[in-house]
């Protein structure tokens, strides 16, 4: 039996700590259920990696890299039937190592950030329930599987950002996620009845190597699932689940928000590429525009942001963006490569805003941060690295996977929608350096814009009272992960450098995930020489260019913030306003409407029936009165009816 | 007008009529009684013309076995319904309804 058919075993581990943590999680306590949540997804990753290492020894050239386990029959329903079963593929096999590792470092974390919580032994019960959720989206073989894992990291993040649920607020910002997240998984359903009305079948292996279908269908099935994928992955409109899902514990916008929830819909739209290859050409430019508008729309928020955490969730969504726009170009591996950076640097990031806010007293807002550098020193040097990542100076993994991006779109085909596109996410790209340079300066660098806890003494001239705070470096099991994240970040450039085609690791290695009709769907034509470096270089320049002028805005040794961003920035162009007096004004009408026409219309429906049945049982009552001259009657009327029947009839 | 077995089949089926409308319409369980002899002999009368059609003395013979009948259900019938009607002169079938639904 081969190393890759164990690959059942990467959702066992979280899937029985979450059983074990339910069952006696209470008991353990803290910190015990936080380790033995940890050592589960220290199983999963130990798990994948077996599983990565005996895929290695399989031949990737002749598709035996393509496993196929399946567990036991779910659904068996006539023509229509569905298996629990796991494909292993390069594709599946690469999400799975970095969701466990980074899961696995961020569950370590979380031992050290929910110290105290009354509920401590909930959340590791909630986040293996996740990591459980979260592999079976992406090893599944069928588009029912993928759908319960995506059901289910949908209704864990609904958990975990309502964890807090006694506050309003938290509350509301978790059932925000989940309504808005239904809207996209209507879309995801919507597609699994059309390819199974399509293909016949929903499992990946029969959709993609049987008949190819119409065209209009594929870019149907496409589109459709694009709106399950906008829901997940926080694309314009339905993104604006992402900053209020900053409510949560910063391990969950770790993880959740970060690394693996919000880069499950890039991974289905990665999985589909045979459809999307199968579409009209305009359904991938339509998905790459809308990652486009994403991108720029949630980068010129960002700027304007003083919450630490809303900040890197509009750097999230905008980030997603760049992935959004790969996918759509047909760059495929160049979306996986910033997807692993970006869950690295991120995930580090917003560890890193964790240890800040756990240092600060749980304070978010960055006006009143400064000067941290020097006394959190673990985290600020981390930070920067991530940074750094983000901004797209090299050599950290950042610039080379979004340099991967800019390069493959300005390449690919002499498409002049290309060339605009490349432009405008270059924009975004300035901007990204920009945004995250401001936060950098503002937290960690400047003059300190509070007073000292112990001393009481100020740094700084101001008229308002400034406040008292103790900033401190975190405990190891909190600075330890973002040590190693660090350093993934730093190194993960090494996936796939662009000097040689030697080097394209990843691009060699997921290739057999990316085919159709027999050919490859891999964008495999990077320019050689002048084109790529010179596009490398103006990246580079561009992400200078947006770090020295926010540097020159934000660093200020007198303890300035900086200037007042605009207040259309800070709101989001007034669109998550727009929704929500949409949905309390003519939205709530609307419902309460759908609510009337259910409660008479159907239940009466339903209730008529009943009653049709009452008024014809009371009428054939009437038949049994009970009077023996009636019963005679009705024997003698059966009679002659007989008769009649045998004279008319014949026997 | 020749009398032929025609005559007496109508007659039978009138009088079986009559004894089943009777019997169906009427309450006293005397009357109902006399209903439910009159459709016997209308019977018994029909068995004798086609007997004596059909030259066949099965008839005359189904005669007898019918009339035996009859005679034993009324001396058991009328006895009881005779006590009951002693005791209450204005019973009627329709007492019996206790089990209507």
């Amino acid at each position: 039996m081969q190393l890759v058919e164990l690959v059942w075993l990467v959702p066992l581990f979280p899937l029985l700590g979450f059983i074990t943590l339910m069952l006696i999680g209470r008991r353990l306590g803290e910190p015990v259920a936080g380790w033995v949540a940890t050592a589960a997804m220290g199983g999963s990753f130990a798990a994948a990696v077996m599983v990565f290492v005996g895929m290695v020894g399989l031949d990737g050239e002749s598709g035996e890299r393509i496993v196929q386990v399946k567990l036991f029959d779910w659904v068996v329903a006539g023509d229509f039937s569905v298996d629990i079963g796991l494909l292993a593929d390069p594709l599946s096999v690469t999400m799975i190592l970095f969701i466990t590792g980074v899961a696995t470092l961020i569950h370590l974390y979380s031992i050290g950030y929910m110290h105290g919580d009354a509920n401590f032994s909930k959340f590791f019960v909630y986040l293996n329930l996740f990591a459980f959720a979260m592999l079976m989206l992406v090893l599944g073989d069928n588009l029912l599987l993928t759908f319960l894992g995506w059901e289910g990291v949908g209704a864990c993040s609904y958990f975990l950002i309502s964890f807090w649920f006694t506050d309003e607020a938290n509350a509301s910002a978790g059932k925000k996620a989940f309504v808005t997240n239904r809207v996209g998984d209507f879309g995801f359903m919507l597609a699994t009845f059309l390819a199974f009305f399509a293909y016949g079948s929903i499992e990946y292996g029969e959709m993609f190597s049987g008949a190819p279908i119409a065209q209009s269908t594929a870019t149907a099935i496409a589109l459709l699932l694009f709106v399950g994928a906008a829901g997940k992955s926080a694309q314009f409109p339905l993104y604006l689940w992402l900053p209020d899902a900053m409510a949560g514990p910063t391990p969950v916008s770790a993880l959740i928000h970060a690394a693996t929830m919000v880069t499950s819909g890039v991974y289905l739209l990665s999985r589909i590429n045979p459809i999307l290859a199968a579409a009209h050409d305009w359904a991938p430019s339509l998905i790459a525009w809308v990652g486009l508008f994403t991108a720029l729309f949630a980068a010129t928020i960002a700027i304007a942001q003083d919450d630490i955490k809303k900040v890197l969730a509009y750097s999230t969504v905008s980030q997603l963006g760049f992935m959004v726009v790969a996918v759509g170009t047909g760059a495929y591996v160049a979306a996986l490569f910033h997807m692993i950076t970006h869950a690295f640097f991120k995930a580090l990031m917003f560890l890193g805003s964790g240890s800040v806010i756990h240092g600060m007293n749980d304070d978010q807002n960055m006006k009143r941060y400064g000067g941290l550098a020097k006394l959190m020193p673990i985290t600020a040097g981390t930070f920067i690295v991530g940074w750094l990542a983000i901004a797209g100076v090299p050599p950290f993994s950042g610039f080379w996977s979004k340099d991967e991006i800019l390069v493959s779109i300005y390449a690919n085909g002499d498409i002049f929608a290309n060339k605009v596109l490349f432009v405008l996410l270059l924009i975004a790209a300035i901007l990204t350096a920009f945004y995250m340079t401001r936060l950098v300066a503002l937290t960690f660098f400047g003059a300190p814009r509070w007073r000292d806890e112990v001393t009481g003494e100020a740094f700084i001239e101001s008229d308002e009272e400034l406040p008292l705070r103790h900033p401190h470096e975190s405990p190891w099991t909190m600075t330890f992960p973002l040590v190693a994240l660090a350093g993934a970040a730093l190194v993960a450039g090494g996936l796939n450098l662009p000097f040689t085609k030697d080097l394209h690791f990843l691009e060699h290695w997921l290739e057999p995930s990316f085919f159709f009709e027999g050919k490859d769907n891999i964008f495999h034509d990077l320019p050689s020489g002048g084109t790529k470096w010179i596009v490398a270089i103006i990246a580079t320049l561009g992400a200078l260019m947006g770090i020295a002028a926010a540097w020159k805005l934000y660093f200020d040794k007198r303890g300035g913030t900086g200037p007042e961003s605009p207040p259309i920035l800070a709101q989001g162009w007034g669109y998550d306003n727009a929704v929500t007096s949409f949905m309390g004004g003519p939205g709530e009408k609307s419902f309460d409407a759908m609510a009337e026409f259910d409660a008479t219309v159907v239940d009466g429906a339903v209730n008529g029936v009943g009653k049709l049945s009452q008024i014809g049982g009371g009428v054939l009552r009437k038949l049994q009165n009970g009077l023996v001259r009636s019963y005679a009657a009705l024997i003698g009327i059966g009679a002659v009816g007989v008769m009649i029947y045998f004279l008319v009839v014949g026997a | 007008m020749e009398l032929t077995s025609t005559w007496y089949l109508v007659l039978a089926a009138i009088l079986f009529a009559l004894g089943a409308t009777g019997l169906l319409v009427r309450r006293n369980p005397l009357i109902m009684f006399m209903c439910v002899e009159l459709m016997l002999n209308a019977v018994n009368l029909t068995f004798v013309t086609f007997g004596n059609d059909l030259n066949d003395l099965g008839g005359e013979l189904s005669v007898f076995f019918v009339l035996v009948v009859a005679a034993a259900e009324v001396v058991i019938g009328l006895a009881i319904i005779v006590a009951i009607m002693r005791r209450r002169n204005e019973a009627t079938a329709d007492d019996l309804s206790v089990l209507r639904g």
